[in-house]
């Protein structure tokens, strides 16, 4: 079975500091990452660098997605592959309303996957029922995308995206950042509908709150830009009891 | 070609009744302004008496006129007198076929899908067969002619219609309007002349015909647009293929007379040659546009989308004279390399409850400054006046300039007026989130400018609103890295 990722001594920063020291994470189809730390671990940099992001540098190592070198790939093909990032904080884009800006999203995909754009009439009934996954009514289809939005309409609408891109690896940068208990109950409900046995989906978070709706298969525990610890979700539940210092603790004396 | 080199003798032999006694070759006048360049203008015209004396006013009006330094462009002093101010309009020799064009321009055809005969009418190809584009013109102009409406060459009027002409031109821009109005005034070459007949609207675009017709009228154009009693014309100036021409300065006058109940649209689509990425070699583009709305409930509306010349220099504005009138204007002013655009326009409102309404688009790139200037003026006779303004820039990369200069002047308290601004940029953030959503970096300049421009290019005719759309993403591409 090849794994959807494959990161192997991964090393990247930005502007000469280094912030990822050496990453070596496999993802396989049908399970769920969680990816925690403190504040300033390299979270939403890992993040960042698997997107594509141009600020970030990759100093060394490899990420290969679905078997094909991630980094030789430009952000776009990344996506058109099927590498998803849900924003820890989206975009705004005035004047482009979300059913167009998704309709380019979808047909870009769908070209690169050598289909035919979707009809209007099939996009748009494909669009109101995947909107139901996260509650969102229909008139944020014709509204500029996330102009206006409230933090937890932002959030959904990324998880709705999600919905219609259809990923094969999701990576949620600290969607529950600016949550509350409701809107964090329907993203997370949405994520769970779109489990599959095929795809898989890391989700990066601060706290074993979000762990509670969406159950991880592994937790991963990134401190100083390495993953110190792996575990199962249990894992999560002990850094909530005991906060990250033991792990720091003992990371120090492990280097 | 024996027709036209007839027609060359005939316009070179004809006798000068003005005494005009240098040695000139046929086709081309010295460089330089004087009286008697304004004097021979109007005899190759063949001209009335009272057209060259409004001429020759104009001239002696434009010697104590100074060129106007308050636009926020900066380019060369011109030197008036290097430019020539006559060249006949003898043909040059085309490209054979479409093979022989710059690859490059018709790579830019394509992607604005202009069909491929009119590719060969616009690059000048010699075109043997007869043009479809031929008939249709017959047909279209058969179908005018009986709905009692003019449609022709400014030349024609003044030849034809000399009481119509005599009555409006000058009378929305005056001889001394500005420099550059005064200049054309003296020295305009051609342009066109519309008249609808009361009650009749123009049942066509006259785009369509008009973008067969309009080539080679020169550098100094003169448009004149009358719409009776209750009638209506849409007119399209301008093309989205890119146009290059080596006249470097160009200063059109347009004027438009709105009767009582009529309804003139103007829209601009204009891609000049904006010089290359150093800026080199652009049109400078000094238009004097303006409407009035004569009579009671008449309508002025200007649609804009600016995208070429190296400097742009208009404001397409609105008398509001009749009670009731509305003046509308909407524009896209995009600005790439190192363009420079100061654009905008001036509604004046002088009848009882005039509205105005401006909604103005600009988008800068590159090295490019673009610039909003406006001024909406209620005189105090203007019982309930209203205006609204939208000016909104959009900035794509960090070494672009957008300026806003509204100007509000109302003389009546029971005028409303608003204005609203706003600046956006696409930065970075934007087009990486585009990019993680599978759209490339151009595609995603397009969708958002093309968004952003939405409400300007809704105003144009539908055929130029999908041709504008594609042109806009060109006009933009390469201009983020």
């Amino acid at each position: 079975m090849t794994p959807i990722l494959q990161i192997t001594d991964l090393t990247a920063g930005i502007e000469e500091r280094e912030i990822l020291k050496g990453i070596t994470l496999t993802v396989n189809p049908g399970e769920v990452h969680a990816i925690m730390g403190p504040n300033g671990s390299g979270k939403s940099t890992l993040a960042s660098v698997l997107a594509g992001r141009a600020d970030y540098t990759v100093t060394g190592g490899t990420v290969s997605f679905m078997g094909k070198d991630l980094l030789d790939m430009a952000p776009e093909e990344r996506a058109r592959e099927g590498m998803f990032l849900a924003f820890q904080y989206p975009v705004e884009i005035p004047g482009v309303s979300t059913a167009n800006f998704l309709k380019t999203s979808v047909n870009e995909l769908r070209k690169h996957r050598g289909q035919e754009p979707l009809a209007p009439a099939a996009f748009l009934s494909l669009m109101r029922e995947r909107m139901k996954l996260v509650e969102m009514d229909q008139s944020f289809l014709s509204r500029s995308l996330n102009d206006g939005f409230s933090g937890g309409e932002k959030k959904r609408n990324e998880i709705f995206q999600m919905a219609m891109l259809e990923p094969v690896l999701a990576v949620l940068d600290e969607t529950d950042s600016g949550l509350d208990i409701d809107a964090l109950r329907i993203v997370a409900g949405g994520v769970n509908a779109l489990r599959s046995s095929s795809t898989a989906t890391i989700v990066i978070t601060h706290y074993q709150r979000l762990l509670d709706y969406i159950v991880p298969d592994v937790v991963h525990v990134l401190w100083n830009g390495r993953i110190v610890r792996s575990g199962g979700k249990e894992l999560a539940l002990e850094l909530e009891k005991r906060g990250y210092d033991w792990i720091k603790a003992e990371s120090a004396v492990e280097a | 070609m024996a027709q036209e080199s007839a027609i060359l003798d005939e316009v070179v032999q004809s006798d000068y009744k003005y005494g005009f006694t240098t040695d000139i070759e046929q086709d081309l006048l010295p460089k330089g302004l004087t009286a008697d360049v304004v004097r021979f203008i109007s005899e190759k015209k063949e001209e009335p008496e009272w057209m060259l004396a409004w001429r020759l006013k104009a001239y002696e009006q434009w010697l104590s006129m100074k060129e106007p330094t308050w636009p926020n462009v900066t380019y060369p002093k011109i030197d008036f007198q290097e430019i020539i101010y006559w060249a006949s309009p003898k043909k040059k020799e085309g490209p054979a076929s479409l093979d022989e064009v710059d690859p490059e321009l018709l790579a830019t055809f394509v992607k604005l899908g202009i069909p491929i005969e009119e590719q060969k009418f616009l690059t000048g190809v010699a075109v043997d067969v007869v043009l479809d584009s031929v008939s249709v013109k017959t047909t279209f102009q058969d179908k005018l002619e009986e709905l009692g409406i003019i449609f022709c060459p400014m030349s024609e009027a003044i030849r034809e219609h000399p009481e119509l002409v005599k009555k409006y031109i000058g009378s929305v821009v005056p001889t001394n309007d500005n420099f550059y109005a005064a200049l054309n005034s003296a020295v305009f070459s051609d342009g066109s002349f519309v008249y609808i007949p009361k009650g009749v609207r123009c049942p066509i675009e006259l785009s369509t015909y008009f973008r067969i017709n309009a080539r080679n009228t020169g550098q100094f154009e003169r448009t004149l647009i009358i719409a009776d009693e209750g009638s209506y014309v849409s007119y399209l100036e301008g093309c989205t293929a890119p146009q290059r021409d080596e006249n470097q300065l160009h200063a059109a006058v347009v004027e438009l007379v709105a009767h009582a109940d009529a309804e003139i649209k103007y829209s601009t689509v204009q891609n000049w040659y904006p010089g290359d990425k150093e800026g080199k070699g652009g049109i400078y583009n000094f238009v004097t546009k303006r409407g009035i709305c004569e009579g009671a409930r008449s309508k002025i509306s200007w649609t804009q989308v600016e995208t070429g010349s190296a400097i742009t220099w208009k404001y397409p504005s609105v008398i509001l004279k009749g009670d009731h009138s509305i003046g509308e204007f909407y524009s896209v002013a995009v600005t790439n390399h190192m363009q420079q655009a100061d654009t905008g326009t001036k509604m004046m409102h002088i009848g009882k409850h005039t509205r105005s309404r401006i909604v103005s688009k600009g988008i800068s790139a590159g090295l490019s400054q673009n610039s909003y200037r406006g001024l909406v003026k209620v005189l105090k006779v203007a019982t309930g006046a209203r205006n609204y303004s939208q000016c909104d820039s959009l900035l794509i990369g960090d070494q672009c300039g957008a300026h806003t200069f509204p100007y509000l002047e109302v003389a009546n308290k029971t005028a409303t007026v608003e204005h609203e601004a706003t600046t956006s940029k696409i930065g970075e953030d934007i087009l990486f989130y585009c990019n993680q959503r599978g759209i490339d970096t151009e595609s995603a300049v397009a969708l958002i400018v093309n968004g952003y421009a939405r409400e300007v290019l809704n105003q144009l005719p539908m055929e130029f609103a999908v041709e504008a759309q594609k042109l806009l993403a060109i006009s933009l591409e390469g201009s983020v890295g």
